[in-house]
């Protein structure tokens, strides 16, 4: 009988070879997919089980974290005045994932991204626990709150973005009616409740939207600013002082319609400062039509339409289409027809011109902290691209500061500070039936450089349409914002 | 037959005095590592979970160390002879099962689903039951060719332990698919491990005595010998009760075990290989044939193949009215997670397995906790169980022990790799439970039995002066007349 024992033996022995062939495939070939498989829940018990770095502002941070009571997740993210950085940090949950900075930087937050590898290794060994990095972001917690209270009192949908022209730092980013992170940071049921609640389904203000970034609006008269730097970069007139060939009215090229003005303004023929300081519809859709719309769109897209920009965080492309006829062209050059633009585009247009043509990128990480606070990361300015020429900058400059100090822009007027700016009143819905968009988009001369540029857009549903202008509803948001800016650098 | 003390004495003077050559010092240093290696391992999952060395630590070891002990010294009087890795490897997987037991008491996720707390005190007491029945068996069981007597008996017993999770009223559906236990009062009971000792008693005997007529071959046929075939009788009935298994208890582990218990049994005792293919072709055909019409099976195999759709139609509620259950997922991503050392006692988060996590998932626990490195380990302490088992075997005088014997063991070695295969992943999951480290108590005090007889038939072949082998006819004749 021994001989089928032997043979019985080696039969145990592969058994047992299988398995142990079975589990080196398991333990170790496919060790690591299955420990990173994003379904496998030990990944969020690893996220949630040590505090999350923080966002900072201005050296405080913005966000904070909290023991759990419940589940398997130990900590979970809080947020201070978080609905007015909502648009800034995004959020964090434990049952939604994240977005937006918190999703972007969740590695240094979280304290698993590579170039803290080398720390987490040294922590292993010794025993400390693995902590999360920050963020320390560019914003400016003063200028914040003025775009936030300011959209706040207003009351009606609206974003406002603010930018330092010579780095392109976002100063200001905030969007209203906003939401608190701090809501849906947990997994727990009031949470969930949260979260249904400020779901687009249920609720139309859509208050998880980030206006200032991902929402596009028409620009309206804002975007004569842009018209104006095209006119003077391909030298269609003579300086900002010149007479315009301008006819009123004015028929658009191949059609029968005639471009109006809002109310009776000078614009026949006016020189480029007066029609800026008196947003004149006929002169700008003309010098955008005598221009074409290839130039029309170099310009455009030197500012930044047509393309998303990562601050990191994504912003919807600016529109400025192409293969228009003369007359739609003509309307988009004053902000109508396709063209739109999200507040941080506008800002972004303001910047330019303040910052005698150079367009610097906008970002809004400044640095990334390991958990000692050593820096891991900088961010350095970088230009971005060349809109107009320092000439044609200043001249433009000239032109928006007369449209503060003498058009439709008074109410931005700062004592003591030179201002510029652009008011803008947009139409839209079918017929133009729903409420006009209210836009400022200004900046602030300290000197000889300008340490603010933002734009401001409102959307008011209860207010009287003829009470909507730019000047009205957006222009002190915009000064309130520039002040504080102007204020924190004293 | 002589007794032991005449034994010893007899090869004493043989020998001369160099001391016991019966191994039993090795067997009590091997036993110390074996109660000290859980005992720290119990030491470590509190010091990982509450940072403090746990309060029960001197009870578990004393716990522990005691029940060793009594194996031991009980070893030591009733089989002087017996092989002395057998206890101190079944002690190690034991004490390393409480710890894991314990461990998972502590996660408050399956103590709030009721699948833990205060288990490892229960496994304790199983444990020393285990051990009394071990006990009971080298204490009574002066000679294993006794059990011989009982070769009818023990298929009757065999039949009636396998059917009980049929009886209504009796038998328990605690968890999906297989229905292998029954409840009494509050205890479930899984009669289908005491089962596995009592049918290899039956086998051996009955195999002991056919397997003359059952090596006779008939033709040749493509190199093999076939059996004749009214000789094909015996492993078609016990293939039907295996396929009897699989359809009313849908238990693919139990039926495999017997069945592949029964067809090893029969090739050692006839030394036919054709017995082997027979068998091979019968399992194919029993478990391709139930598959094909039972949904548990079909579940089963299907969350085999395709563990992750498994796990998301598990969460899917709703999904196509079938059972499914993310344990498999969650095993693999428990095994997954531990990597190459293993997180470390208390430290995984083999909770996620839930239902089972402590019993048939156990391996899971040990898989994240301590790594590859671990899992290696132990599949070799299983192997090396089996391999001594094998060894008795072959060193067995008498046939009916070396059929018990090899049938123990091999039943052992399929049940590790149907538990362990089916954890890993290797092969469909079946509802049985790891030996010693499983939660569970009839799998501890079956598998102690277990041992026990392997050391009892140990302890006869290693004895130094056996009594001189009787043939097989003669002992038949011994044993059916009352001694």
């Amino acid at each position: 009988m021994n001989k089928p024992l032997r043979r019985i033996a080696i039969f145990c022995g592969l058994l047992v070879l299988a398995l142990l062939v079975r589990d080196n495939w398991l333990q170790y070939v496919k060790a690591d997919s299955l420990k990173e498989d994003p379904d496998n829940r030990r990944v969020l018990i690893a996220r949630y089980a040590t505090p999350r770095g923080d966002i900072i502002v201005d050296g405080k941070a913005i966000t904070g974290h909290a023991e759990t009571t419940t589940g398997d997740f130990k900590y979970k993210r809080t947020y201070k005045d978080g609905a007015m950085w909502a648009p800034v940090t995004g959020f964090v949950s434990q049952a939604y994932g994240a977005n937006q900075l918190e999703s972007i930087e969740d590695g240094i937050l979280t304290g698993n991204d590579d170039r803290l590898f080398f720390r987490n290794t040294l922590d292993m060994i010794t025993g400390k626990a693995k902590e999360g990095g920050n963020v320390v972001t560019t914003l400016n917690a003063a200028a914040q709150k003025a775009a936030y209270d300011g959209l706040k009192k207003q009351g009606g949908k609206g974003a406002v973005a603010a930018l330092d022209p010579t780095t392109g730092k976002i100063l200001a980013l905030a969007s209203y009616p906003s939401y608190d992170p701090s809501t849906i940071a947990g997994g727990s049921e009031s949470d969930e409740k949260a979260w249904k609640a400020l779901d687009k389904k249920n609720n139309p203000d859509d208050p998880m939207l980030n206006r200032a970034l991902r929402e596009v609006y028409p620009p309206g008269s804002t975007f004569k600013v842009v018209t104006a730097a095209a006119a003077l970069e391909n030298n269609l007139y003579d300086g900002a002082d010149s007479k315009t060939d301008s006819p009123l009215p004015w028929t658009m090229p191949g059609t029968t319609t005639q471009l109006k003005n809002e109310g009776n303004i000078p614009c026949k023929n006016a020189t480029l400062r007066v029609a800026l300081q008196y947003s004149c519809n006929t002169v700008f859709g003309k010098v955008g039509s005598d221009l074409g719309n290839d130039k029309m769109l170099a310009e455009a897209k030197k500012f930044g339409f047509d393309e998303e920009q990562f601050t990191p965080v994504r912003s919807s492309a600016s529109v400025f289409s192409k293969d228009m006829a003369p007359s739609e062209v003509a309307l988009s050059s004053i902000g109508q027809f396709n063209t739109a633009a999200s507040p941080l585009q506008m800002a972004m247009v303001a910047s330019a011109v303040a910052n005698d043509g150079t367009l610097m990128k906008p970002y809004m990480v400044d640095e990334l902290q390991a958990p000692n606070v050593d820096p891991i990361s900088k961010t350095d300015p970088e230009k971005m691209s060349q809109p107009l020429s320092a000439e044609n900058a200043q001249i433009l400059q000239s032109m928006m500061e007369t449209v503060v100090k003498d058009g439709t822009g008074k109410n931005a007027q700062i004592d003591g500070v030179t201002v510029g700016g652009k008011t803008g009143t947009a139409q839209h819905g079918e017929n133009n039936s729903k409420n006009p968009y209210a836009w400022f988009l200004s900046y602030a001369k300290v000197g000889n450089s300008s340490p603010v540029a933002v734009a401001v857009v409102i959307e008011d549903d209860n207010a009287v349409r003829d009470d909507i202008s730019g000047g009205g509803l957006a222009a002190p948001i915009a000064k309130s914002v520039m002040e504080a800016v102007i204020d924190s650098k004293k | 037959m002589s007794s032991p003390t005449n034994t010893s004495t007899h090869h004493t003077s043989t020998i001369g005095s160099i001391g016991a050559p019966s191994r039993r010092n090795t067997e009590l240093a091997l036993l110390v590592f074996a109660v000290l290696i859980p005992v720290f391992a119990y030491a470590n999952v509190g010091l990982a979970i509450d940072d403090e060395v746990p309060a029960g630590l001197l009870s578990y070891g004393l716990g522990l160390g005691l029940l060793a002990g009594v194996g031991h010294l009980v070893v030591r009087k009733f089989a002087p002879y017996a092989d002395p890795l057998l206890l101190p490897l079944a002690t190690l997987l034991n004490g390393l099962g409480l710890v894991a037991i314990w461990r998972l008491d502590q996660s408050a996720l399956l103590r709030g689903i009721g699948v833990a707390g205060g288990k490892a005190t229960n496994q304790l007491i199983y444990t020393a039951l285990g051990i009394a029945l071990f006990s009971v068996v080298l204490i009574f069981l002066k000679d294993h060719r006794v059990l011989q007597r009982y070769t009818y008996i023990s298929m009757v017993g065999a039949l009636v332990l396998l059917l009980l999770p049929l009886v209504p009223g009796l038998g328990a559906d605690i968890t999906y698919g297989a229905k292998i236990w029954i409840q009494v009062g509050s205890f479930t009971i899984q009669p289908g491990e005491f089962a596995k000792i009592v049918l290899a008693v039956f086998f051996a005997g009955y195999l002991m005595v056919k397997r003359d007529a059952l090596a006779l071959a008939s033709r040749r046929f493509m190199g093999l010998y076939l059996p004749r075939g009214r000789d094909l009788g015996p492993i078609i009935v016990v293939w039907m009760i295996s396929i009897l298994i699989l359809v009313f208890e849908t238990d693919l582990g139990t039926s495999l075990l017997f069945f592949g218990m029964f067809v090893i049994m029969l090739y050692v005792a006839t030394e036919r290989t054709s017995w082997i293919v027979f068998g091979l072709l019968m399992s194919a055909v029993g478990a391709v044939g139930v598959a094909s019409f039972e949904p548990h099976v079909q579940t089963r195999v299907q969350a085999w193949l395709d563990p992750m759709r498994e796990y998301t139609l598990s969460r899917t509620p709703n999904g196509d009215g079938m059972v499914h259950s993310e344990q498999a997922m969650q095993a693999l991503w428990a095994f997954g997670s531990g990597g190459t050392l293993g997180t470390g006692w208390g430290q995984g988060h083999s909770e996620l397995i839930r239902f089972a996590a402590n019993s048939d998932f156990i391996l899971a626990t040990f898989g994240e906790e301590l790594g590859l490195a671990g899992i290696m380990a132990i599949l070799l302490i299983y192997g090396l169980i089996v391999e001594r088992g094998v060894r008795t075997a072959l060193a067995a005088r008498d046939p009916f022990g070396k059929l018990l014997a090899i049938g123990l063991s091999g039943a052992f070695a399929l049940q590790v790799f149907v538990v362990a295969g089916g954890v890993m992943g290797l092969i469909p999951l079946t509802g049985m439970t790891m030996p010693f480290l499983a939660y569970g108590g009839s799998s501890v005090i079956a598998n102690w039995a277990l041992i026990g007889i392997l050391i009892r038939i140990s302890d006869t072949a290693r004895r130094p002066a056996p009594a001189p082998a009787p043939n097989p006819d003669a002992e038949m004749t011994q044993v059916v007349r009352p001694s």
